[in-house]
């Protein structure tokens, strides 16, 4: 486990362990290690080729370096004035130059000719087998699963990781910041094409061990794709500065088995068509608030707070809009406050969870309205607009 | 000589039209700037030291990482150089003053203002600007602080400044050179400078004109970067990156320049292949104009245009190398003493190596998939700009400091100095490509335990590079107020070129009537 | 040999200047322009072309491309917005009709703009859009509903190695912008 007096220790070793890495450079390289000092190895075929790239390119200069480094600390060394050293005088030479200029470019080739392969490669555009719209928000991805039948599977994937955990409160767990509430579920061995687009500003899509990255623009699509080779857990994080939480925006993907991934897609339709069946059912007070607080608890507590207290956002607790008039807390929910960060839940969230949390934080923190706000409630007022 | 020496009291400085007042006040309000962008990242690696969040908001810590790279890039590195050259360019070429000391007046002092201006934004409603240095629409216009409107017209001031400071620092040099200093005899800073001058020219209206179209879009209703009125964000990364490479080696060349300087007076020797210095110089000027995409390789260009962007990227190592290997052999053979500037220069040629070795890397377009936007980039222009451009002005105020002051820096805190600085800078930057190459995403506040090793390491390196540099102050100051006082002219017995041949320390005015030139040898 | 007089400063300082002034002119007049053309010509960012007029009539039925549609929706847009078709089966040449679904969901008066961007990229410049709601910016009454005509037509030079081509539409909420009144966007 992770502890403060460790990692002092291990600290002081670190020369040792810097040296001993560099060396064995490579060999470390698995998921999330402590001390990692090289490039992850990917679970593609591109990006293990993009790995030898890396390391080629690195060889180089190493090599490079050990002559260019070698001649420089000679030349510190040998010609010391104190050791009684006399300046020659001369300043050029034509051959010297001429040589220095071609060499460079000859090892520049060696290097290009594997880069512009391996660009060819991850250009490939063969038809994919499954494709994916991702939707970067602040700060929030949006998986989008394009299926051929046309009702597409979407659903956010948020940060998990508790806010006691950022703010030092409680233990950090070894997947801090890199841990989501639904990960991308994508088969092994099949090809998956990514549509990349954003919903406000910059992001970008980067699974280091899938080796995509690109950029998320809003207004338009990219695209990347991957083939990964080994079933695991594979994270990453948004690598394009996208305001306050960009930090706070990883991305998981579980690559698995066929059959898995069939069962996991089932299950996503049949919980779409559950939901589509609960929008017309009416809920208990208990029901609402359970699913309520399990709503709030992912979407709202970033900003108001666990207590409703607030914080980024304004405080729930005794707020006039969580004790004011149903119609219009349904309204800020569903369409957000322009102007402010509360945003439009309406598309974010079904109509059974805007009932629920609206219930729910009607109801708790000290708020005692009694009331209850029925998914079909949340259908007539979207209707209605 | 002078007939009067400089007038009394604040007005000296209000309305000096001097080239030295003027170099000072530059060099000055450049090391300002230069502890007022560490304090900020002094913020960040206290931030950093630790996984989670103990001592800023993540709002915050955008702001600061965000002023932390304009201060320093538009605050600190540019109005050093461009101090430097005032002090030094009249001096090497023989001119008694650049050619329009009025504007020389004005371009320095509306840089305070528009960086007071700059600085005030972060006590604004929202606080300051928190896109990044790199202010990539939409973040910076649709979604950017109210404050941003300041932060454009400072940016344009700021502009202002550098153009008016290129176009006399050119128009010195082309029309004020004395008799017999012809362009292959001049000294290689004034070759930098003039390349640089010329980059800057070009490219800060480009700026300008980056700036302009925010500006638009913020409050004139127009869409040059928002798809929605037929606009494009990614316009905006072309025509800042037009302007931004080129502004890279406008901050790295006249740090090429001194150290060209340097390293032949301490090994004694004339600089080796002069000629392929300045051809070298003017190819990598010209190269700057064709790479800006490599940037942007993750933005989805066509792939005809990520193999131009990396072919090109990567033909700039082949002068780079040359520069580096004719540093080298100049001191091949040489007979080399190791003063204080020379350290600087020496660890200059070597750690800026090391970062042209990771830019060479992030050339590689597909390998860039994988460092892009990573801690990876962060420890590579580190190594560039700090390593290069800091280190070489570093080494250029121990180099000349005894010219313009006549009085000798204590050699004992300069060498504390370097090589405090030395393992400060290379503990805070190298552990940062490991956490890059490993996963860590630039510009976040808080970060998985993996990368908490490196982090806390880097963080300590940076706390002891920024208590080095207090020192650097310390010594300066000490200098002038209790400096040994030479009167050499030529205070390094190595040295060669004009500015040797004028007493120490250097008289109010110069070289009121031209030197000859044929008696001495200009560039060494 | 260098003139230093005055004269000679000021004819270098008032180029210099000239240059300056060229090199911000250049942001507006050069770089913006072409940027777009570029854009059109190489599909950058997957953007199409406007209004396309179809000049002969092949149909190359030997080969059938794939076209997907999916819809995007910037910021708060609350409208309903999705394709009716999410997928057809096209031969290069052949003219294609299909429809996205709008509404309204507000109860105000509402102007949307959509963008198209295709991937991949290289496909945008043979994807013709012969009809598009893209080309105008599209006003839906309070509550309205309405079923946006698309028609297109895959170039038979569209490169073998494609099979595939995706449509994004993203809509944008322009009922600010188009205050004055509702005009099209050109060239879009």
């Amino acid at each position: 486990m992770y502890s403060q007096a460790k990692r002092l220790s291990q600290l002081a070793l670190s020369p040792v362990l810097l040296a001993l890495t560099m060396l064995s450079s490579g060999a470390w390289a698995s998921n999330g290690q402590r001390w990692e000092t090289n490039m992850t190895t990917s679970v593609t075929e591109v990006g293990q080729k993009i790995y030898d790239l890396h390391m080629l390119v690195f060889w180089i200069c190493v090599a490079v370096g050990v002559v260019v480094f070698g001649f420089l600390f000679y030349s510190v060394f040998a010609f010391r004035k104190s050791k009684g050293a006399k300046a020659s005088s001369f300043h050029e030479n034509t051959t010297v130059e001429i040589a220095w200029t071609i060499v460079p470019f000859l090892i520049l080739v060696v290097m290009a000719w594997p880069a512009t392969t391996t660009l060819i490669e991850i250009y490939d555009t063969d038809d994919a087998d499954i494709d994916i719209l991702v939707t970067g928000y602040q700060w929030k991805w949006k998986y989008e699963y394009i299926l051929p039948e046309g009702d597409n599977i979407s659903f956010f994937s948020n940060l998990l990781t508790d806010k006691s955990e950022i703010y030092n409160t409680a233990e950090k767990g070894s997947n801090y910041l890199l841990e989501v509430d639904e990960p991308m579920v994508i088969p092994v061995d099949k090809k998956v094409r990514f549509l990349i687009t954003a919903n406000d500003v910059l992001h970008a899509w980067w699974v280091p061990a899938l080796a995509v990255k690109k950029d998320a623009i809003p207004g338009f699509i990219n695209e990347s794709w991957t083939r990964a080779e080994e079933i695991g857990v594979y994270r990453g994080q948004c690598a394009e500065l996208c305001g306050r939480d960009h930090g706070y925006m990883p991305i998981v993907v579980n690559v698995v088995e066929q059959g898995e991934y069939d069962q996991w897609l089932a299950g996503k339709q049949a919980e779409a068509a559950e939901i589509k069946e609960l929008m017309a059912q009416t809920f208990s007070m208990d029901e609402l608030m359970q699913r309520g607080k399990g709503v709030y608890t992912r979407s709202c507590i970033a900003c108001h707070g666990a207590n409703g207290e607030g914080g980024v956002g304004k405080a729930i607790a005794g707020s006039p809009i969580a004790t004011g008039e149903v119609a219009q807390h349904i309204d800020v929910m569903v369409n957000g406050v322009a102007g402010t960060a509360m945003q439009a839940f309406g598309g974010q969230l079904n109509d059974v969870e805007l009932a629920a949390v609206v219930t729910y934080t009607r109801n708790a923190f000290g708020n005692n309205m009694g009331d209850k706000v029925q998914p079909i409630d949340i259908y007539n007022f979207k209707k209605g607009q | 000589m002078g007939a009067h020496g400089p007038a009394k009291g604040l007005t000296r400085w209000l309305f000096t039209t001097n080239h030295k007042d003027i170099g000072t006040m530059y060099l000055w309000f450049s090391f300002a700037m230069f502890l007022l962008g560490g304090s900020f990242a002094m913020i960040i690696r206290a931030e950093l030291f630790q996984p989670g969040l103990q001592i800023v908001e993540p709002e915050f810590f955008n702001q600061m990482t965000t002023m932390h790279g304009l201060v320093m890039v538009f605050g600190a590195i540019m109005p050093a150089f461009v101090g430097l050259a005032n002090w030094m360019i009249p001096l090497m070429i023989g001119a008694p003053d650049m050619a329009l000391p009025r504007m020389n007046n004005w371009s320095f002092w509306i840089l305070p203002p528009a960086f007071a201006l700059l600085a005030s934004t972060l006590f604004m409603e929202g606080g300051g600007p928190n896109f990044g240095w790199t202010f990539y629409a939409p973040l910076s216009t649709t979604y950017a602080p109210p404050s941003v409107t300041y932060f454009i017209f400072g940016v344009h001031i700021m502009g202002l400044s550098s153009i008016m400071g290129a176009i006399n620092i050119i128009a010195t040099i082309v029309n004020m050179r004395a008799p017999g200093m012809t362009y292959m005899k001049m000294p290689l800073f004034v070759w930098t400078w003039l390349i640089t001058a010329f980059l800057l020219v070009a490219v800060m209206p480009v700026l300008a004109g980056a700036v302009t179209m925010m500006l638009m879009d913020i409050h004139f209703g127009t869409s040059f970067f928002s798809a929605a009125g037929g606009g494009d964000p990614v316009l905006f990364q072309h025509v800042f990156w037009f302007f931004g490479h080129p502004e890279v080696y406008i901050i790295i060349l006249p740090g090429f320049g001194v150290v060209s300087q340097i390293i032949p007076t301490f090994s004694r020797k004339p600089l080796f292949g002069y000629d392929s210095m300045v051809y070298a110089t003017a190819s990598i000027a010209f190269l700057s104009f064709i790479v800006w995409a490599h940037h942007m390789y993750t933005v989805g260009m066509p792939i005809a245009g990520e193999l131009f962007f990396m072919y090109a990227t990567m033909l700039i190592a082949v002068p780079t190398a040359a520069k580096v290997f004719n540093w080298i052999t100049t001191m091949f053979k040489g007979s080399l003493t190791f003063e204080t500037p020379m350290l600087f220069s020496i660890a200059f040629v070597f750690l800026f190596t090391v970062g042209g070795f990771s830019g060479l890397m992030l050339a590689i377009a597909p390998a860039d998939f994988q460092y892009h936007d990573t801690y990876f980039v962060v420890a590579h222009f580190h190594y560039t700009m700090v390593a290069g451009a800091i280190f070489s002005m570093s080494a250029a105020v121990y180099y000349w400091l005894p010219k313009w002051t006549g009085k000798m820096y204590n050699e004992t805190m300069g060498k504390t100095h370097f090589w405090v600085s030395f393992v400060g800078f290379n503990l805070t930057f190298f552990p940062q490509h490991f956490v890059g190459l490993a996963g860590m995403p630039r510009r976040i506040p808080d970060y998985n335990l993996m990368f908490a090793d490196f982090n806390m390491m880097s963080s300590i390196g940076a706390f002891i590079y920024g208590a080095s540099q207090l020192l650097f102050l310390f010594n300066v100051v000490r200098t002038i107020t209790h400096g040994e006082k030479i009167d050499d002219p030529k205070v390094w017995d190595g040295a060669h070129g004009l500015e040797w041949t004028v007493p120490t320390p250097a008289p109010y005015h110069t070289f009121t009537t031209p030197p000859d030139v044929k008696e001495v040898e200009a560039h060494g | 040999m260098a003139e230093r007089t005055d004269k000679g400063i000021f004819y270098t300082a008032a180029k210099l200047m000239a240059v300056c002034v060229a090199m911000f002119a250049f942001v507006f007049v050069v770089m913006v322009p072409l940027y777009n053309v570029l854009c059109d010509v190489l599909g950058i960012n997957g953007k199409t072309g406007g209004r396309y007029e179809v000049t002969e009539n092949i149909i190359d039925t030997s080969r059938t491309v794939k076209v997907q549609f999916v819809a995007n929706f910037n910021e708060q847009m609350p409208w309903e917005f999705k394709p009716n078709t999410t997928v057809v089966k096209v031969h290069p040449g052949e003219a294609t009709n299909i429809t996205y679904f709008a509404r309204n969901t507000q109860p105000r008066d509402m102007v949307a703009q959509a963008i198209p961007s295709v991937v991949p990229s290289r496909a945008a410049e043979y994807f013709h859009k012969t009809e598009c709601f893209c080309f105008n910016r599209q006003p839906l009454v309070a509550g309205g509903e309405a079923d946006l005509g698309l028609q297109f037509i895959v170039d038979p030079d569209l490169p073998k190695d494609i099979h595939t081509i995706t449509l994004s539409y993203t809509i944008f909420d322009v009922t600010e912008m188009a205050q004055p009144q509702s005009d099209s966007v050109a060239a879009r």
